[in-house]
């Protein structure tokens, strides 16, 4: 399989040359030819500059960036062939949804009955076959959103870039949105890379991702190599919830003196378990219950699946768990 | 299909070129307008500036182009001196008169007009700020005139008697509206009020109704709120709109020239010193004065925050 | 809640201000009908339409309208280009300098008109430049610039980026841009501001007399009816034509502009 796009020690720095604010400082990154991508990070962590460095509205400071082996640095946005669905759509707001979804090919030179035709055509494939006439203004969220997917995947590009595309709808609009980006990435076979500041979202669509972290890349992988085995710190800090442990608590549990992260889901109660604490608060999750413990001056999340008895908010408790489940980190 | 498009066109050329180089699209945007800006109007203020530095052969009238302060020097003659005054004073005046004519209606445009009421009062205060300056002037020579509307309306309700009280008022009166301090007043207030509604209202608009409802919520009465509240909050408006309608009097000559007893203001010394006087350097030098004042009226103004209300 | 409802003074004030505004030009078509030749006499002894007759009948009427019209349509075309392209550069990028340049772009209509007219007089005394139409406009193109620049500048910051961006990311090239996706969103805005930019040139009467030499525009020929009249009621319909070749362009361009969030002729 071939590599899509390839970032070689990529930067991004903008202000002054004395002092720099590094939004991309020099990333090595590969996206293999039909992945589903995720770009991952907190606001400001340079994920979206990478995004627009693929897409060309940001020309590297430094480093190449190569798509599908071609070094593209010097090419204009207009000139990739990439597409992007922009955050917040960016849709024309005086053109009606089908010369929407037919202008990169009128740009192109198609002809109206042909580009139409392309149009209609890929509008079925978003549900949106029936709006073609409306203008963006009268339609929702979601509609809106589809037509942007569209709009970009009617000029059959070879990677398809997606800026928090989920971020302005609802929850139950965003998983049927979800499943349905999943369905058409696999049906279409185009490489898809798409930043998100939400791990789930990452986690359950992605094939594999990048966590970012002030301008660099904290962790590279799979979703579960990234959830099961975080590198650092700020990637079980980020990424779900995990309990992280201080060296001295990790050597205490029979462990390295080294930080470790513990899945909240993998403790269990138990007399004789390693983990003493108070409980400082008990949530209700539905499917079971988050319990708060602290030790050693540490708050240790714990969740207990429905059925098991509650311990009392303020008595003291203890927990155990799979000698496997403590995932020592390398860094900090 | 590759990763690269071919460009095709030179349109495609110039675009990447665009890309690469943002600023040499930026220097093609702004060079005309600002070679423009640049020399046809500051090249004309330095023009003005350095004609208001030469002076004049009192015998020949022609002007000499040699650096001297003796024009500015003649600012100072009682007569100039008057003149200055005098524009200063009407220009103070008028301001005044605009701020409190235009505050109820720009009060109620911003606070209680809804809907279709909203659109007849911006309608309202727009047109007349774009409609004919001169139009307005002429029409109010109609009003004005002693045979006009008004001295009619004072005889139809027998009030003749307050109007030709008002008018021999010392100093202000005169033999007619059209011809007294009062006429030119009216005339002045009428055609820049517009300038001080807009600014006004849009301070107004800027006060959020839940501060109004936190005041009276705190026990404010209706007046205090107004006083406490409103006032505080309008005051950058009502200094933004003070700019326009004291710089526009300042400088205005056609109304004092329309309406009014003949007395001299800049404006009109201005175009007279140009015109059949001649004397280019002391109407130039005239003409720096409402420059000087209005750069010390927009300094005062920054700093008490009237631009954020424009 | 108590703050809803003005009270009787505040709305009597605020209404008896409007009609304040918009009285006196009426009073100018009452008067453009009057029988009464020498006085302003009120009320009119008589109606007439006699005087449109009369000012169709004067050349130099018609001399004086149509050099308005010529200079206003060419100061508003040079004022369309230019404030179009300072507008296009200043709503996006920063850059250093960017405030003095909004500064003088807004200078020729801040500081008052004599100054303007004084200094393009001083000017065109010291390079020997006679007065000509071409002077005259070349003092209004200056004055509409920030005109056009205002209605444009609003509309190009509430046009969102993206879809500039959006349309270089489906292939097209600045020019197809321009066309396609700049063009259609700024032209009503460019539009009211032409508009504001004609009706403030046609109607430009101070800069204009230190511009024009021995020329008249319509307000010229009007100022000088004013000071010295000839025939009155001639004068009033003339009036009546000037007012009405501003109050149009002004009201189209408030129709043209009216959805938006920012409405033409909310700055002069």
């Amino acid at each position: 399989m071939s590599i899509a796009v390839e970032f070689r020690a990529v930067s991004r720095h903008f202000g002054p040359a004395s002092a720099p604010v590094r939004a991309v400082d020099a990333v090595d990154l590969t996206i293999a030819e039909g992945a589903f991508f995720a770009m991952l990070g907190p606001s400001g962590s340079g994920k979206t500059t990478c995004l627009r460095l693929i897409s060309g509205f940001e020309s590297p400071t430094a480093g190449e960036i190569c798509i599908f082996g071609e070094n593209v640095s010097n090419t204009p946005p207009h000139l990739r062939n990439v597409n992007t669905v922009f955050q917040d759509y960016a849709l024309f707001p005086h053109m009606n949804v089908r010369d929407n979804v037919a202008y990169g090919l009128m740009v192109k030179g198609m002809p109206r009955s042909q580009r139409y035709a392309k149009a209609e055509e890929m509008l079925a494939l978003v549900h949106l076959d029936a709006y073609g006439s409306r203008k963006p203004a009268q339609l929702s969220g979601g509609q809106r959103q589809r037509v942007a997917l569209a709009r970009a995947l009617v000029n059959e590009p070879r990677v398809l870039l997606l800026d928090e595309p989920l971020g302005a709808l609802d929850l139950k609009l965003r998983e049927a949105m979800q499943d349905e980006l999943k369905s058409l990435q696999q049906r279409l076979g185009i490489t898809f890379v798409f930043v998100t500041h939400d791990q789930h979202e990452a986690l359950s669509m992605a094939d594999s991702l990048a966590v970012f972290n002030e301008g660099k890349i904290a962790q590279i992988g799979t979703p579960a190599e990234i959830y099961n085995h975080p590198k650092s710190r700020f990637v079980a800090d980020f990424v779900g919830s995990s309990n992280v442990l201080p060296p001295a608590l990790t050597k205490q549990l029979g462990g390295p003196e080294k930080w470790a992260s513990l899945r909240p889901e993998s403790l269990r109660l138990d007399a004789t378990g390693p983990l003493r604490g108070t409980v400082t608060a008990i949530r209700y999750l539905g499917a079971g219950h988050r319990i708060t413990l602290t030790t050693h001056g540490t708050d240790i999340a714990a969740i207990l699946p429905a059925g098991h008895p509650l311990p009392e908010t303020g008595s003291t408790i203890a927990l155990g768990f799979d000698a496997t489940a403590l995932h020592i980190m390398d860094q900090a | 299909m590759t990763a690269i498009l071919p460009a095709k066109s030179v349109a495609d050329r110039l675009t990447t070129l665009f890309w690469r180089k943002p600023k040499l699209l930026l220097i093609l945007l702004i060079t005309p307008p600002l070679l423009w800006l640049g020399v046809v109007y500051l090249g004309s203020l330095a023009a003005l500036l350095m004609q208001s530095f030469y002076s004049i052969d009192e015998f020949s009238g022609m002007v000499i182009p040699e650096f001297t302060l003796k024009t500015y020097a003649e600012l100072l003659r009682p007569q100039n001196y008057d003149v200055i005054f005098r524009t200063l004073l009407m220009s103070a005046a008028v301001t005044l008169g605009c701020a409190i004519l235009g505050f109820p209606i720009a009060y109620y445009a911003a606070r209680f007009a809804r809907g279709r009421w909203k659109a007849v009062f911006y309608l309202g205060i727009m047109l007349p700020l774009w409609s004919s300056y001169l139009v307005k002037v002429y029409a109010w020579k109609l009003i004005l005139a002693k045979e006009g509307i008004i001295t009619w309306a004072a005889e139809a309700t027998h009030t003749s008697g307050i109007l030709n009280a008002i008018l021999s008022l010392p100093g202000i009166g005169g033999g007619s509206l059209s011809t007294s301090y009062i006429g030119m007043f009216l005339v002045f207030v009428y055609v820049w009020l517009p300038y001080m509604i807009l600014p006004m209202q849009a301070s107004l608009e800027r006060v959020p109704t839940s501060m109004l409802e936190a005041s009276a919520d705190l026990g404010a009465t209706r007046a205090q709120t107004f006083r406490t509240v409103i006032l505080p909050l309008a005051l950058p408006g009502v200094i933004a709109g003070s700019i326009f309608t004291f710089s526009l009097t300042m400088g205005d000559y056609i109304i004092p020239q329309i309406v009014g007893n003949s007395a001299n203001f800049i404006g009109m010394a201005v175009y007279q010193l140009q015109g059949t006087a001649g004397n280019i350097p002391l109407a130039a030098a005239f003409a720096v004065i409402p420059i000087l004042i209005m750069l010390v009226y927009l300094w005062i103004a920054k700093r008490m925050g009237a631009f954020d209300a424009l | 809640m108590h703050s809803d409802r003005a009270s009787w003074a505040l709305r009597l004030a605020a209404i008896g201000g409007l009609l304040f505004l918009h009285l006196p030009i009426l009073l100018i078509f009452l008067y453009a009908f009057t029988t009464e030749e020498r006085t302003y006499a009120f009320p009119p002894p008589g109606l007439t339409t006699e005087w449109f007759a009369a000012a169709w009948n004067r050349p130099d009427i018609w001399e004086a309208l149509s050099l308005s019209l010529k200079v206003a349509t060419v100061a508003t075309a040079l004022a369309m280009v230019l404030g179009t392209l300072v507008s296009a550069a200043m709503a996006r990028a920063t850059f250093f300098g960017r405030d003095q340049i909004s500064l003088l772009i807004i200078l020729p209509i801040a500081l008052p008109g004599v100054i303007t007219g004084m200094s393009l007089r001083s000017a065109f005394g010291i390079m020997d430049i006679p007065f000509s139409t071409l002077t005259i406009i070349l003092g209004h193109a200056t004055f509409c610039i920030v005109i056009v620049y205002n209605n444009a500048v609003a509309r190009f910051r509430r046009l969102s980026g993206g879809v500039l961006e959006a349309s270089a990311d489906l292939g097209a090239n600045a020019f197809q841009t321009f066309w396609h996706i700049l063009l259609p969103n700024l032209g009503t805005a460019l539009l009211a501001g032409g508009m504001l930019a004609f009706a403030l040139s046609f109607d430009e009467v101070i800069v204009t007399t230190f511009t024009a030499g021995q020329q008249a525009t319509l307000p010229i020929w009007m100022l000088e009816e004013l000071i010295r009249p000839r025939q009155r009621p001639v004068t009033n319909v003339v009036a009546l034509i000037v007012f009405a070749a501003t109050f149009l362009p002004i009201l189209l361009a408030y129709y043209l502009t009216r959805n938006g969030s920012e409405t033409a002729g909310s700055g002069k």
